[in-house]
């Protein structure tokens, strides 16, 4: 791949409302690169993933985020979507009466910025949603509505990809999920490295050995304590607990 | 005939070339010397003119005499919309822009042609897509074509004029029985001084099933528009009637007051589907009632998106076991409008069913109003009822209320209500706006999933028509 995109998270604080929750984040990554970041709940996780993101509700008060040296911190989330970022979403949103291929189709023509014609849309959909094993019947379900937790996680990574992006955030996509569609799910991360870098959060120890990440970052209130490999999560599930973290750090 | 509208179409790309605003669209006008008009204000000579112009029956100018007296003797509503800025006084009741109804497309007015073609009338027809097309300017049925097929299996599809000269005794038996000029003081307006409208009768046993369209179209300022319309659907038959009406953007008020009433005989199915497009100075003040017989059918589709005010509530009265009335409604209310609107079932034999849907989007200070009325009569066993009515807020300034009114006077019946109100949330757009769709968009997805459900009730045209209506809507760019 000739020019890899590069994410770089500078000294990021973010807060809601009056709230500090992001304390001093740093963070850089390639595309083609798996980074895993765990951290105890509430640590602000989801937070470093909707700032990315772009959410009106949360303030980033200081600190830098740029996609290839351009600020994304001052795009629309949109425009993010356009610039190659994604986020899978922990708990994705009901929208009643759009069904997924509609939506699914007006989402990466507003990334392209081009027209897809019907056809060339059906047939990449298809072969996608044979990829994560999903039935035909799926795409003409409203989005998210009535959805089950592991259908909606499905439907984030069906969204993945189709909009291909350049750099990924999984917020919890393995959770909820039963034994073999988290094995699909890795598959299908593996099977994208080369076009997409991927932020997997997670909490599980054997969704990062199925990932192979490149890096392990563990993260305690609102800042990276720690980064390393897989042993990070090994040490994880030995230890049972978060307080090696600040000791250690 | 569910079909999800919004599943796998060019729609949305079609749409965005469609872009327009309703000034360009709708709202110019014809500056031209009408054949006739009466003068302003309403009088009993202006009555007996416009009869004698149609050169009718005594019967019909006595029912018309009735009407006027009805009206004037009865007080303005006080409930519903803001109806003090009509001034009766100030309105052109009958304005006849063309000689006469024309069969062929070439026949009608150069500049009424060129106005219809804008609007794409005569197009629908040759499209295929209809069974029939009639079009009205100001007070006149300028157009009117029925398909041979049809016209051979004895269908009539025919301006209400013609009716009453050709088709009295169909015409006497119906005429103001399901809505009476005495049920309120619009419905005895529109006796007095209707003009133009449809009058369509299908035959035992026979299906149009392609639509038969009418457009109604205001070109004079201050003009008002009465049509009337009375559709009857023999035993067995069925028959889809759309409508379509639109209005040049002047700075007067225009008022626009039509009765609609339909017959649907025993197994019989009506669907009557209106896409209500008014600008936004024109006062749409509706009766429309249908009578449903033994298993018959009868289903209301309305969109209300233009007007200044519209107040309409389409009846069913279920009058035989086995009836079901069914009304399908969408309003949308954008700044400086009120959508009124809502419908009555009334339950007046056994085992009837009913349901209603109402969707209402409110923007811009824009205000909608559900107002719907359930009646179930004692002794009527086994019915079901069902009413859903949903609002969505676009913004703060936009307001929505609900008036369901219930009066059940049979224990062993099933009435379901639900009601919700929604405001477009900022998790949503921003779930929609992480995938790459612009502010506007997202709120176009969202606004056309809310009533998608609508939508999809309605042929392919009219259901893509329908959201191009809500893009313009949603731009703001009406009136
Ligand atoms: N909208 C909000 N208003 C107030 N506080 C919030 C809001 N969203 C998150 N928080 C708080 O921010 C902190 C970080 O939350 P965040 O969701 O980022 O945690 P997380 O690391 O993703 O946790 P988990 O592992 O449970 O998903 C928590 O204390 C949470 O309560
Ligand atoms: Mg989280």
């Amino acid at each position: 791949m000739a020019d890899m995109a590069t994410l770089v998270i500078d000294d990021l604080h973010v807060s809601i409302g009056d709230k500090p929750i992001l304390k001093g984040l740093s963070l850089t990554m390639k595309q083609g690169e798996r980074h895993v970041l765990m951290g105890a709940n509430g640590s602000g996780k989801s937070t470093l993933a909707y700032a990315l993101m772009g959410h009106p509700s949360y303030d980033v008060t200081s600190g830098s985020v740029t996609l290839d040296g351009e600020d994304l911190l001052a795009l629309e989330p949109n425009e993010r979507a356009k610039l190659g970022l994604f986020l899978a979403f922990q708990n994705p949103k009901e929208i009643p009466g759009v069904s997924v291929s509609n939506f699914l189709r007006q989402a990466a023509q507003s990334v392209r910025g081009e027209k897809i014609s019907l056809r060339d849309f059906s047939r990449s959909m298809s072969a996608n949603m044979k990829q994560l094993d999903m039935k035909p019947e799926f795409a003409r379900r409203y989005l998210n509505d009535g959805f089950s937790g592991g259908e909606r996680k499905r439907c984030e990574m069906l969204q993945l990809l189709t909009l291909a992006p350049r750099i990924a955030i999984l917020d919890e996509t393995d959770s909820g999920l039963d034994i073999q569609m988290r094995q699909l799910v890795a598959d299908v991360v593996l099977a994208q490295h080369e076009r997409t870098g991927f932020l997997v959060v997670t909490h599980y120890e054997d969704v990062v050995q199925q990932m192979q990440p490149d890096y392990v970052h563990i993260m305690t209130d609102g800042r990276i304590q720690m980064t390393g490999g897989i042993e990070l999560a090994e040490r994880l599930t030995a230890e049972k607990s978060w307080d090696w973290v600040a000791e250690e750090a | 005939m569910a079909r999800p509208v919004n599943a796998e179409t060019d729609q949305h790309d079609e749409l965005r070339a469609l872009r327009g605003d309703y000034a360009e669209k709708y709202g110019f006008h014809d500056d031209r010397v009408n054949v006739f008009e009466t003068k302003r204000g309403l009088t009993e000579d202006i009555v007996r003119e416009i009869s004698a112009i149609k050169d009718e029956p005594a019967w019909m100018l006595e029912k018309r005499l009735e009407g006027l007296r009805h009206f004037l003797a009865t007080p303005m509503p006080n409930w519903g919309g803001d109806l003090t800025g009509i001034n009766f006084d100030e309105i052109t009741y009958y304005v006849k822009a063309s000689a006469q109804a024309e069969t062929a497309w070439e026949d009608v007015p150069d500049d009424i042609k060129r106005t219809f073609d804008r609007l794409g009338v005569p197009e629908a027809e040759r499209s295929a897509l209809l069974g029939g097309v009639g079009a009205q300017y100001d007070s006149e049925v300028v157009y009117h074509s029925l398909k041979a097929q049809w016209e051979e299996q004895g269908v009539l599809f025919l301006s209400p004029e013609e009716a009453v000269q050709n088709h009295p005794d169909l015409v006497q038996e119906h005429f103001g029985k399901i809505i009476p000029y005495a049920d309120n003081k619009f419905a005895a307006l529109n006796t007095a001084v209707w003009s133009g409208g449809s009058f369509i009768y299908v035959p035992p046993g026979v299906h149009v099933d392609i639509p038969l369209q009418a457009y109604f179209r205001i070109n004079t300022a201050n003009a008002g528009q009465f049509e009337r319309t009375l559709i009857i659907a023999d035993e067995g038959s069925f028959v889809h009637y759309v409508e379509g009406c639109t209005a040049p953007i002047y700075s007067k008020d225009s008022l626009h007051s039509a009765v609609v009433e339909i017959v649907v005989k025993r197994g019989a199915r009506v669907r009557y589907s209106t896409i209500q497009n008014w600008s936004n100075n024109v006062y749409n003040l509706v009766t429309k009632r249908a009578v449903a017989y033994a298993d018959a059918t009868m289903e209301w589709v309305d969109a209300n998106l233009g007007s200044k005010l519209t107040m309409k509530y389409p009846a069913v009265v279920m009058l035989e076991p086995g009836a079901h009335g069914e009304v399908l409604s969408i309003a949308f209310a954008g700044a400086g409008q009120h959508q009124d609107a809502g419908s009555k079932m009334v339950h007046a034999a056994p085992n009837t069913t009913s349901r209603i849907i109402s969707k209402s989007i409110s923007k811009d200070g824009g205000r909608s109003t559900y107002r719907g009325l359930c009646k179930v009569y004692p002794g009527c066993t086994g019915v079901k009822a069902n009413v859903v009515c949903d609002a969505l807020l676009l913004d703060d300034k936009a307001r929505s209320d609900t008036y369901p009114y219930m009066e059940v006077e049979e224990k062993q019946v099933d009435i379901g209500h639900e009601a919700s109100v929604s405001r477009v949330g900022e998790e949503q757009l921003f779930y929609l706006m992480s995938r790459g769709l612009d502010e506007d968009a997202a709120i176009g997805m969202i606004v056309n999933g809310f009533i998608e459900p609508i939508v999809k009730e309605l042929p392919m045209e009219y259901a893509v028509e329908m959201n191009r209506l809500i893009e313009l809507q949603m731009e703001g760019s009406v009136g």
